[in-house]
């Protein structure tokens, strides 16, 4: 008989279920637990570099309270804070994680197509992480580069753990590359391939249509990174010139010369740019979702919020120069970058006048995920709004590197996206434990997080403004930065402590929870999509029954007049004279 | 329920944090009055938006929530073309309303006017030096390969357009008022940025280009020049200033300036009297510069000639030693007046690089030397040097085979702001910095220790 | 039904089963055909990422550049790539004609032939390497000497990414697998190897002409 994949399996029999511990949950293929395996690693790193921050923090605000911050570390920790941030925990986490767990069931597939390989993908993750926190034990410590990681400077002895720490970054980088390849390619593969009967792609949940796009960027974005990572590599350790100018270290003239650091830059970027958008096309995914199904209501505009993800993916491509206005390029390239950047802000504004339109006339419910939502709302708008300064090329001049630049993308990029995660988290997490969270207690989770992250961010703008630089270990004298920044700056940190340690709140909720007899329903949130339509909580390996669903309507049936709930699941047929394909009296 | 008060009220409390913020632009002191412009302008459009669709999002989650025990239902509503088309233009016209203002200053600002005269700034990690044209209004060409220590900018110096360059090898430069100059950017090493808040413009300076910016000063004073561009360790300290004069004081200024050729031309140093001198010296620092820890004196053999004749300037100028809490300093202070001129302090500085010392001098500080290690190689060495021999480059001077009780006494002195706050010590405020690195006493002991052990 | 026809039709207007009962993949291919070409288009994306670098280097570096001579050895390796491709491209007519493949069948044997020559090319460029080296053209010695090697050992790293493939379906090929599942390891490996051909063919050019 030929090999059908899992992913294709009608007939629950034919899988081989994983018996013993080891296969279920260390060498497991089953997605789902691949799923937890990435975000419980995603998340792990992403406490060691909330860490990190809360001591860069302590630093600014307060800075003689730890004597062992000096210089050198200071540095290391704005590196390392950084690029786990956004590569280790974020990507990881949005696509390991969250594209794991729900494409096979959004789709209404048993598993991925490649089970096999997303395995694989998670374990070179998981080394890329060993290798990356093992760069905090090397001689001269982590790399202390900037997350940018620009040549030349990255690799020359003026920077922080230049050498050993750097290569590890290096090395660690391109094995998440070679994990995140393997994991993309199940991704697109399955979400292409092996939706169930029909799932056609506009019936897709808009969280699978920006895991997708995501998965595509990422996989055309990587290679650029891996690139100039390979060619860094090669600068630093075995004496090329890719990127190394003629320069002076200490009196001497290098060996190496010739080199162009501003193709370093445009190469990072490449990759750069559309990264944020791997990280953000997912969270604007997983919270159209959350906000239709707590709305009561469908998306509102489910097309353009499609055509504006893919939109969004292509022109993240064509914006890359964004970032180095001020880098000593060709100026005359201002002019593209500064008007495809701006371009770029139409779709995304509309997918935010969409996702309020979808709670304007909506049933809201006000429960933990949906206020995580309206949060991410909020903060998102004025993330994106900030944007527009730093995009249009003249006023990136004043505020380039600058706090402002922190500030935005922080707020567009740091906490957005980590509002949506817990939005997922507690909105998925019935279907993934089979356990209800604590209400009252994700509640007040998500008023520390939210006013707590506002209160950083927001006045952090104005030391932009003020024109304190970033990646300063300290201020220092100045004649234009008054005292009273100091206080603002203890303010800033002391904001930060709090959100940091109302955290533990979502670890304890989780945890205590998890602790509880199952109590939740399959399907506790009256939601449409086919993850809630499992036979079991939290589902089996294989996913469905003896039988795969099939899908009779598009992902969004809330309200729908005349239906005797306000939601109708996609699998369900509804009238018998339903069942046929045919198009909807009311439109 | 609760949200919706509180987006209200994080609208309104992000305007009067706004309007009340203390923290905003520098006042400018530059022509890009246009910049600030389009900040403006960019405000409030962005600002309208921010109010509007937050307050319309607070009044639909206030007014469409579920209440308890009323049935209320969604409206099915898939889409409406005409209100999704009607904001797509609206958005669209206002992100042009951003751009093209934007645009157009942009234009300007790649467009450097025909009259503008040039300078260049030249980073390295972490100084800034400066370089004018002179009397042709050329600057000479440059690079890297040519730099040496009496020729730190790396002028050809075969170039005749370089010889009249008048350079400035200190963190300071000056600018004419209402003259419109072209910087151009030069770097030594990595990449830099060249920011003066109130000018509103920065650039990135890069290794092998030559990146430039232009603008015109248009009020008179002394601002901040900062790296704005991560450089490593010492990014944060590299620090210089800029004073905007009215023309005849600028070209005043200018006509005190060295220029490349008279950099070039400078006798050498004459070791015989340059010993004449020390015999004054010989009385506290001992015959062979081995120092004479009961009179404070330090060892001064091993210390580079550069180092000792801008110290002894300084003691002169009052630049250091002034401070009526350096009681050390205070008693070098007269001393150093007795080689009061440029030749005097370069014969005796170019005499004590030829002292020997005294190698079996005693040390006092003890500590951990790994931790110290640590500490020294991640934070010290990037100036100082691994080995501790300190560098011209990085106008850092010798600590291998210095005196630890006076490495000590300095550290302390740096860290209580008694060295190196005064504004004319050119790279002193780095050290009132970089002292943090050791915060603790046992910290700096470990340190020195380690430093001891380089000897 | 189009693409783009899909893409703008209105879901929620639609209820029931398009296209009748059955599932319907985006494309009409088993999933490693589509897995393969979406890897082939990232290795594009990287191949093309790495020649843009390579030009840009010549562009905006130093004026250092100086060109290297490719050894004549690589001539002869370019036959050999060609060879691995056709004997590829026989293997897989051979495996459609054939009701079974095994191992010592015609299809068999010529995959394996493919595979071998796969590896006298790698070590053609090895040699090609130990000449240039033996000249004085090192890594470090030139960017355009570095080019060469970075350029040529990406594409040898996908020849060998290639192979680990190729002897995961002689094993199962050995082990009587089923010959729709060699069909398709066949026609999957012949299609990988075109496009290194066409990788190289690109590399070669430009190296050569710079």
């Amino acid at each position: 008989m030929a090999y059908v994949p899992l992913a294709d399996q009608d007939d629950p029999h034919a899988l081989h279920d994983p018996h013993s511990f080891i296969t279920k949950y260390v060498w497991s293929q089953d997605h789902k637990v691949i799923a937890i395996q990435y975000g419980g690693t995603a998340i792990f790193v992403g406490l060691i570099a909330l860490g990190l921050s809360i001591l860069m923090r302590l630093q600014l605000g307060f800075p003689d309270s730890i004597s062992w911050i000096d210089p050198a570390f200071y540095y290391q920790a704005v590196t390392m804070h950084g690029m786990i941030m956004v590569v280790y925990l974020l990507t990881a986490l949005f696509l390991g994680g969250f594209g794991n767990y729900l494409i096979p069931l959004m789709c209404g597939t048993r598993d991925m197509v490649f089970p096999f390989l997303n395995m694989l993908s998670f374990w070179f993750y998981l080394l890329s992480v060993i290798i990356l926190l093992a760069s905090f034990f090397v001689t001269g410590g982590p790399a202390g580069a900037g997350w940018t990681l620009y040549a030349p400077q990255s690799i020359t002895a003026g920077t922080p753990g230049s050498g050993g720490g750097m290569l590890l970054m290096l090395i660690s980088l391109a094995v998440f590359i070679v994990a995140f390849t393997m994991g993309g390619l199940n991704y697109v593969t399955t979400i292409l391939q092996a939706r169930t009967r029909g799932m056609t792609l506009m019936r897709m949940p808009l969280s699978i249509w920006g895991i997708f796009t995501a998965t595509v960027l990422g996989l055309f974005a990587f290679p650029a990174l891996l690139v100039s990572a390979i060619m860094l590599g090669f600068d630093l350790v075995l004496g090329t010139s890719f990127f190394m100018p003629a320069m002076m270290q200490l009196g001497e003239q290098s060996t190496q010369d010739g080199g162009s650091p501003i193709l370093f830059q445009h190469l990072f970027w490449f990759f750069g740019h559309p990264e944020v958008y791997i990280v953000a096309l997912p969270a604007f995914g997983l919270v159209s979702d959350v906000i239709a199904t707590h709305a009561r209501k469908n998306i509102f505009g489910y097309r353009m919020m499609v055509w504006a993800i893919i939109a969004i993916g292509g022109l993240s491509f064509l914006v890359w120069a964004h970032h180095m206005y001020v880098s000593g390029m060709n100026p005359y390239f201002g002019f593209f970058f500064a008007t495809t950047t701006l371009i770029i802000a139409v779709p995304t504004a509309l997918k935010v006048y969409n996702w309020v339109l979808t709670l304007w006339q909506g049933n809201i419910r006000l429960n933990t995920p949906m206020l995580f939502a309206i949060g991410f709302i909020f903060t998102f708008v004025h993330g994106g709004l900030t944007g527009l300064f730093l995009g249009n090329v003249i006023i990136d001049v004043p505020l380039a590197d600058t706090y402002f630049v922190v500030a935005h993308f922080h707020m567009v990029m740091g906490v957005s996206p980590v509002l949506v995660l817990y939005a997922a988290l507690y909105h998925w997490y019935p279907k993934m434990t089979g356990r209800m969270y604590n209400e009252t207690m994700g509640k007040v989770h998500f008023w520390c997080t939210f006013l707590g992250t506002y209160a950083i961010y927001l006045p952090m703008h104005y030391l932009g403004f003020l024109g304190v630089p970033r990646r300063y270990y300290e201020m220092g004298n100045t004649d234009f930065v008054p005292a009273t920044a100091q206080a603002l700056n203890a303010n800033i940190t002391i904001a930060a402590i709090f959100v940091a340690t109302a955290q533990v709140l979502f670890f304890i909720n989780i945890f205590m929870s998890l602790r509880k007899e199952k109590d939740a329903v399959g399907n506790p949130w009256g939601a449409t999509t086919l993850e809630w339509q499992t036979p079991d909580t939290p589902p089996k390996h294989g996913n469905w029954g003896p039988e795969l669903p099939t899908v009779y309507r598009w992902a969004y049936d809330y309200s729908v007049p005349g239906a005797k709930q306000d939601f109708i699941p996609q699998n369900e047929p509804g009238e018998e004279y339903e069942k046929t394909f045919h198009t909807r009296g009311h439109s | 329920m609760a949200i919706a008060v509180v987006l209200v009220l994080l609208v309104v409390g992000s305007v009067v944090f706004h309007f009340a913020s203390p923290w905003w632009f520098t006042e400018i002191a530059s022509n890009w009055a246009n910049i600030d412009f389009t900040v403006n302008l960019t405000f409030w459009v962005t600002g309208f938006v921010f109010i509007a669709v937050n307050l319309f999002l607070a009044y639909s989650v206030y007014q469409y929530r579920q209440r308890k025990g009323e049935a209320s239902k969604a409206v099915y509503e898939p889409e409406n073309a005409r209100l999704e088309t009607g904001l797509t233009v609206i958005t669209t016209l206002g992100v042009a309303a951003l751009l093209a203002p934007g645009l157009f200053v942009w234009a300007q600002f790649v467009t450097v006017p025909e009259e503008a005269s040039e300078f260049e700034a030249f980073a390295s990690q972490w100084q800034w030096s400066f370089r004018y044209p002179g009397a042709d209004g050329q600057l000479g060409t440059a690079d890297i390969q040519h730099i040496t220590e009496t020729n730190p900018w790396g002028i050809n110096p075969d170039d005749p357009n370089g010889q009249d360059d008048v350079v400035v090898k200190k963190p300071y430069m000056a600018l004419s008022l209402n003259e419109p100059v072209k910087v151009l950017l030069r770097s030594r090493d990595v990449l830099h940025n060249y920011t003066v808040p109130h000018f509103r413009v920065k650039m990135d300076m890069v290794p092998g280009m030559v990146s430039y910016m232009w603008l015109e000063p248009t009020r008179t004073g002394v601002f901040d020049i900062l790296c704005e561009q991560y450089c490593g360790l010492g990014h944060h300290i590299m620090r210089g200033r800029v004073e905007v004069m009215e023309p005849g004081d600028f070209q005043a200024w200018l006509a005190n300036q060295p220029t490349f050729a008279e950099t070039q031309a400078r006798p050498a140093a004459d070791v015989a009297a340059g010993q004449q001198s020390y015999v004054v010296c010989a009385s506290c620092h001992g015959q062979n510069g081995e120092g004479n820890r009961a009179l404070n004196a330090p060892a001064l053999a091993g210390l580079q000639s550069w180092y000792i004749e801008r110290q002894l300037r300084y003691y002169s100028e009052g630049v250091r030693g002034a401070n009526p809490e350096d009681t050390t300093g205070q008693s070098m202070a007269p001393m150093a007046n007795m080689v009061n001129s440029d030749a005097a302090r370069r014969n005796v500085a170019a005499y004590i690089e030829t002292l020997s010392g005294n190698d079996s001098a005693q040390t006092t500080i003890s500590g951990d030397i790994d931790r110290g290690a640590r500490i020294y190689s991640a934070n010290c060495a990037a100036c100082h040097g691994d080995d501790g021999r300190g560098s011209w480059a990085t106008d850092a001077p010798a600590l291998a085979g210095m005196d630890d009780w006076y490495l000590a006494l300095q550290l302390d002195k740096y860290r209580s702001g008694i060295r190196g706050q005064h504004r004319d010590d050119d790279y002193g405020y780095q050290m009132t910095s970089m002292v943090k690195a050791m915060r603790t006493e046992e910290q700096q002991n470990d340190v020195i220790a380690y430093i001891n052990s380089l000897r | 039904m189009s693409l783009y026809r899909q893409v703008t039709e209105k879901p929620w207007d639609q209820v029931g089963l398009p296209d009748g009962i059955e599932a319907r993949p985006t494309f009409q291919v088993p999933d490693q055909k589509v897995a393969l070409v979406l890897f082939v288009i990232v290795a594009c994306v990287l191949f093309s990422l790495l020649t843009v670098s390579y030009y840009l280097r010549i562009a905006w570096g130093a004026g250092d550049w100086v060109p290297v001579s490719e050894p004549a050895t690589l001539w002869v390796n370019t036959g050999v790539l060609v060879a691995c491709s056709a004997v590829l491209q026989w293997s897989l007519i051979q495996a459609r004609r054939q009701e079974a493949i095994r191992l010592t069948s015609m299809a068999g044997l010529l995959f394996l032939a493919g595979g071998l020559l796969t590896l006298v090319f790698i070590a053609g460029q090895y040699a090609a390497w130990q000449t240039l080296i033996g000249g004085g053209y090192t890594l470090q010695s030139n960017p355009a000497n570095a080019f060469f090697y970075l350029l040529t050992g990406v594409h040898v790293l996908h020849l060998a990414g290639g192979l680990w493939v190729w002897t995961k379906a002689l094993f199962r090929m050995s082990s009587g697998a089923d010959a729709g599942d060699s069909r398709l390891s066949i026609e999957l490996c012949t299609w990988y190897w075109h496009f290194l051909l066409l990788v190289w063919f690109g590399l070669f050019y430009v190296l050569s002409t710079t």
